[in-house]
């Protein structure tokens, strides 16, 4: 046990960290503080950028392949001046489920004033999404939409489908990065 | 001293960021293509019904009726950062009731590798053209485009016209069905 921890470093970041005094100790707080409100930050500035309450959603189902997998990465806008138009990608919403849908749209009716209803499906569901909808909801309108995909990077997404599936794994993660982030000195 | 857990870390980073700048290097070096092509669509056989509409409001709506043939070369669309074509065909017109309406009556996905000229003859559409309301008899401009929307393996997700799209209009009277009499 004591090897591993040789070998692994532990034992020389720990007596690192009993030599640390006060300030030190106070000053890697702060810098770990500010790590985690600049990545605040950065999440909250791409809401105002991109006008969507989510600007980065990760792929759940396979209701898009073999476009979209599980686990790939989308990032989303929602300027609401842009129209909605078929054959976009769009992020809703639906009553009574928690989980954000991407699908097509497939089906617009626009009426002068500029409300628009349409309706949506999964490239790989073989009907469209009114049974998904809330219970008598037959149409879609602008206020549904979470946001429309822009951008797309794959695979990337897994790590947090991963740490939602087993919650151990995120408190570890987070724990030893925290734990390194404190005791580490540069 | 370097430690096994310097040494992973170190490797780990160094990959991740490869990988990141590959990554970029293949979204960047298709982010300013243009995909346009040539599509040529012609419709066969045309005709509306008034039918209960029992998937939305259960109300007398128009029910299109279309085949088409539908040409197009989609080969030099593809490069390193396409993944997957998805192609659609929109209908757009105007009614009363709505100044703009579009309906996807057929689509198809081509995957990277797959044949992707197109020489199709008298197709059926996918989808119902069911219209919201009574706004498809006699109605003398329905456009037919070819859109196609394209997936990269990493990048921005960008939706094309083909140029050729094709205007027809719908019979002034309603095709009786064979089961109404």
């Amino acid at each position: 046990m004591e090897k591993l921890a040789t070998v692994l470093g532990l034992d020389d970041m720990l007596s690192e960290a009993q030599r640390m005094n006060k300030r030190q100790f106070l000053y890697q707080a702060l810098s770990f503080g500010m790590i985690v409100s600049s990545a605040l930050m950065i999440w909250k500035g791409l809401m105002v950028v991109t006008g969507s309450e989510s600007p980065i959603v990760v792929v759940l189902s396979g209701s898009m392949e073999p476009a979209f997998h599980r686990g790939d990465l989308l990032f989303l806008t929602n300027f609401r001046e842009e129209p909605v138009r078929v054959g976009e990608i769009v992020v809703f919403k639906v009553e009574g489920r928690d989980i954000p849908i991407v699908h097509r749209v497939i089906k617009i009716h626009e009426k002068e004033n500029g409300t628009v209803k349409f309706l949506t499906k999964g490239d790989n569901n073989s009907v469209d999404d009114r049974g998904l909808y809330a219970p008598g909801q037959l149409w879609l309108t602008k206020k549904d939409i979470v946001g429309r995909a822009k951008g797309f990077l794959p695979f990337v997404g897994m790590i947090t489908i991963y740490m939602n599936e087993y919650p151990n794994l995120k408190y570890g993660i987070l724990g030893v990065l925290a734990l390194y982030v404190l005791l580490h000195r540069e | 001293m370097h430690t096994v857990l310097n040494r992973g870390n170190a490797i780990v980073a160094y990959t991740l960021s490869v990988l990141a700048c590959l990554t970029f290097c293949c979204f960047a070096s298709t982010v300013f293509l243009d995909y346009g092509t040539q599509t040529d669509i012609q419709t066969v056989k045309v005709l509306v019904k008034n039918v209960p509409d029992y998937a939305a409001s259960r109300e007398h709506h128009d029910l299109g009726f279309l085949t088409f043939d539908l040409q197009a070369n989609l080969t030099g669309l593809f490069n390193w950062n396409v993944k997957q074509l998805f192609l659609y065909l929109t209908a757009e017109y105007e009614t009363k009731n709505n100044k703009l309406n579009q309906v996807v009556l057929w689509d198809k996905i081509i995957m990277r590798g797959e044949n992707s000229v197109l020489k199709l003859k008298n197709m059926n559409t996918k989808y119902y053209f069911f219209d919201d309301g009574n706004g498809l008899k006699n109605n003398r401009n329905v456009t037919l485009t070819l859109s196609y929307n394209i997936i990269p393996n990493a990048g921005i997700l960008p939706s094309f016209f083909g140029t050729g799209a094709h205007s027809f209009k719908f019979p002034a009277e309603y095709a009786v069905s064979p089961v109404q009499k």
